[in-house]
């Protein structure tokens, strides 16, 4: 009995799904115009939000070399502020970072990395920009580079102040042209000769920290990595022996702060010296949203939870106007369906379902869209180096969103249809 | 096979009412073909929509197949006019969107049947009105005529016991309303299916068992 019931139900249910199916179809056919509109507006808003994540992504998790973040947090900022209410933010120096975080017990590793900075080469009169960063040996432990060939340099290197360098791909296809080993010739930046040990894969210039053309030992450093000032070109990367103490590391760096005093020269116009060992994401929420007590992490998620409802209530909006408007013109139809023994309920099924149809479209145009779009932006060289994907979860949240709303713009409309009078539907036409 | 009794029907706005059916009475035998006619705005294409149950009456009972029906939920209404109701309007009411054979089988969608059955059931209703060539033409293809017996063909393809009939052959030439009558005529005769039409044309009107005429809402004969 059970068994019979249950398959009547599923015949009938297939049945009106592939009739909807028909009808939908045959509706945006028709009414090409409407159906551009939306489907436009559907995909669009998908495409935007597909490509922006994409790229929030990548700026938030690097996936090379920064394989190991989730054991990471990162030291950026030394922050001064006054009771009298100024603020004054810059980098670490050398010695603050080995000075204090390097006197960590938690973290097994540190990196220490500095801002990058321009330095030009000329090769066959052609001007060549490299972005060189200084670090210490502990960088290649904790990011993941790929060598294309030769290795890092070693902290006996480092220690004795050799010249030599990692270089970027692009950086030795520009200095040396293509296909040639550079390993053991010399690079000259800023009139300076360095010998290479090796060519790594580029990195993203996005991903800030790990970015560079070429990589140098902090001891060549035209700055004095001894000068005891604490602000400074540098950053650190801590590595925790396991994700489970990243939160223990967290706490001993920011006891450890509170227990600094505020150097000398700086008692005079400051009061408190603020430092935070962030995760690679805070490190980018702070930035854009967080000052130095606020991670802006509520506040991001704030900020883009308002901005993704208003971007998808737009086409919400148009789809409900769009809806109603085809509401009108099919009235015809609703009391035909009527009369002919459809019940308001079978109706306002019919149409959220027609609807649910077109935001599906809208959301496959939308992801064909993205994935045309994000090949544009990786092939195009307008962020060098950078590789968006599209993120399954991301997808997959997006298009439930486009399910959600296209549920939204197809209940009002339907309702309204539901109670349409036969006798007025049939009249309209 | 219809009752009507004492049906009333008032439209009323903020400042007037107006009385479209006063008092109308009616005995609707199994398998007869009845006429109803009259000057315009007197109330037949209301009292047909309240025989459809398509319309509420103000007052009065109707009763189909020995069924009260001012009771039903808007789900039993809806299964009711697909079991027992097949409708022909003056306009057609065609759906543009499917071709002539998805608009056939519309009525069969509400009931449990499969898409082999829906469409023997359909092909054989348009056979019955000589359409069985255009089942894959739309609606917009069609001349007048074909498309009033497309509707004939949605309307008798689920075998209901009454058909009602709302001027099918107003928009028609006389030779195909002509044609379109001797359809339902022969309907009414081979199948015994029961007729209630609407119409503005004595000819036709004379075509049928009977002739009810209504004036003012008021039924005059």
């Amino acid at each position: 009995m059970v068994r019979r019931f249950s398959k009547y139900i599923s015949l009938k249910i297939s049945i009106m799904l592939k009739n909807y199916f028909k009808i939908a179809i045959a509706v945006l056919r028709r009414r090409k115009f409407f159906t551009f509109i939306s489907l436009f507006g559907i995909s669009l808003t998908l495409t935007v939000l597909m490509v922006l994540t994409a790229f929030i992504e990548k700026v938030t998790n690097p996936v090379y070399p920064g394989d190991k973040n989730s054991r990471s947090l990162y030291i950026k900022r030394l922050t001064y502020t006054s009771k009298k209410g100024w603020i004054n933010s810059g980098g670490s120096s050398f010695y603050f970072l080995t000075h204090y975080a390097g006197s960590l017990k938690t973290p097994v590793k540190m990196a220490i990395v500095s801002r990058n900075t321009s330095s030009n080469a000329y090769v066959n009169n052609k001007k060549i920009v490299i972005d060189i960063k200084y670090t210490n040996a502990d960088l290649w432990n904790i990011a993941n580079y790929q060598f294309i060939e030769g290795k890092s340099f070693t902290p006996d290197q480092i220690n004795k102040a050799d010249r030599v360098a990692v270089i970027s791909e692009r950086t030795r296809n520009e200095y040396f042209g293509d296909a040639v080993t550079v390993v053991g010739k010399y690079i000259e930046a800023d009139n300076i000769s360095y010998r290479i040990t090796g060519v790594i894969k580029n990195v993203p210039e996005i991903e800030e920290v790990f970015y560079a053309n070429m990589f140098l030992p902090y001891t060549v450093a035209k700055s004095d990595y001894r000068n005891k000032d604490f602000w400074g070109d540098y950053s650190a990367i801590l590595l925790s022996p396991s994700e489970q103490m990243v939160t223990k590391m967290r706490t001993e760096y920011e006891q450890m702060v509170t227990r600094i005093s505020i150097p000398d020269n700086m008692k005079k116009d400051f009061d408190t010296l603020h430092s935070d060992a962030d995760t690679y994401f805070e490190t980018f929420t702070r930035g854009f949203f967080g000052n130095a007590d606020n991670v802006g992490y509520v506040r991001f998620l704030l900020f883009m939870s308002l901005f993704v409802l208003l971007f998808m209530l737009l086409p919400t909006v148009n789809l409900v106007n769009v809806n109603i408007t085809r509401i009108m013109e099919r009235s015809s139809e609703i009391g035909v369906r009527k009369a002919f023994g459809a019940s308001s309920k079978t109706l306002v099924y019919q149409f959220i379902t027609e609807n649910i149809i077109l935001t599906i479209l809208g959301g496959i145009i939308g992801v064909i869209l993205t994935i045309v779009i994000l090949q544009v932006i990786n092939s195009s060289g307008l962020i060098p180096d950078l590789d968006l994907n599209i993120n399954p979860l991301v997808l997959l949240y997006s298009l439930l969103a486009c399910l959600f709303f296209g549920l939204l713009s197809g209940v009002y409309p339907a309702w309204r249809m539901s109670r349409l009078n036969v006798v007025t539907a049939l009249k309209a036409q | 096979m219809i009752r009507l009794q004492n049906i009333e029907k008032v439209y009323r706005t903020d400042t007037i009412e107006t009385l479209a059916l006063n008092s109308i009475s009616l005995d609707i035998a199994k398998g007869e073909f009845l006429s109803i006619m009259g000057p315009s705005g007197c109330g037949k294409s209301t009292l047909l929509n309240i025989m459809g149950l398509l319309d509420t009456p103000s007052r009065g009972d109707i009763k189909i197949s020995d069924q009260k029906t001012d009771h039903l939920t808007d789900k039993q209404l809806a299964q009711f006019r697909n079991q027992k109701l097949g409708f022909i309007f003056q306009s057609y009411h065609l759906i543009n969107d499917l071709q002539v054979l998805d608009n056939v089988e519309l009525p069969l969608l509400y009931r449990n049947t499969t898409a082999k059955e829906r469409k023997m059931l359909a092909t054989e209703a348009l056979e019955k009105v000589g359409l069985s060539n255009r089942i894959k033409h739309f609606p917009t293809q069609l001349s007048g005529g074909q498309r009033q017996r497309v509707a004939i063909a949605r309307a008798i393809v689920g075998r209901p016991e009454i058909i009602l009939a709302d001027e099918p052959t107003g928009n028609l030439d006389s030779a195909m309303g002509n044609e379109i009558m001797e359809i339902l005529i022969n309907l009414n005769r081979n199948e015994g299916t029961t007729i209630v039409m609407v119409t503005h044309d004595e000819n036709m009107a004379h075509k049928t068992h009977r002739l009810v005429r209504l004036f003012d809402g008021s039924q005059v004969q």
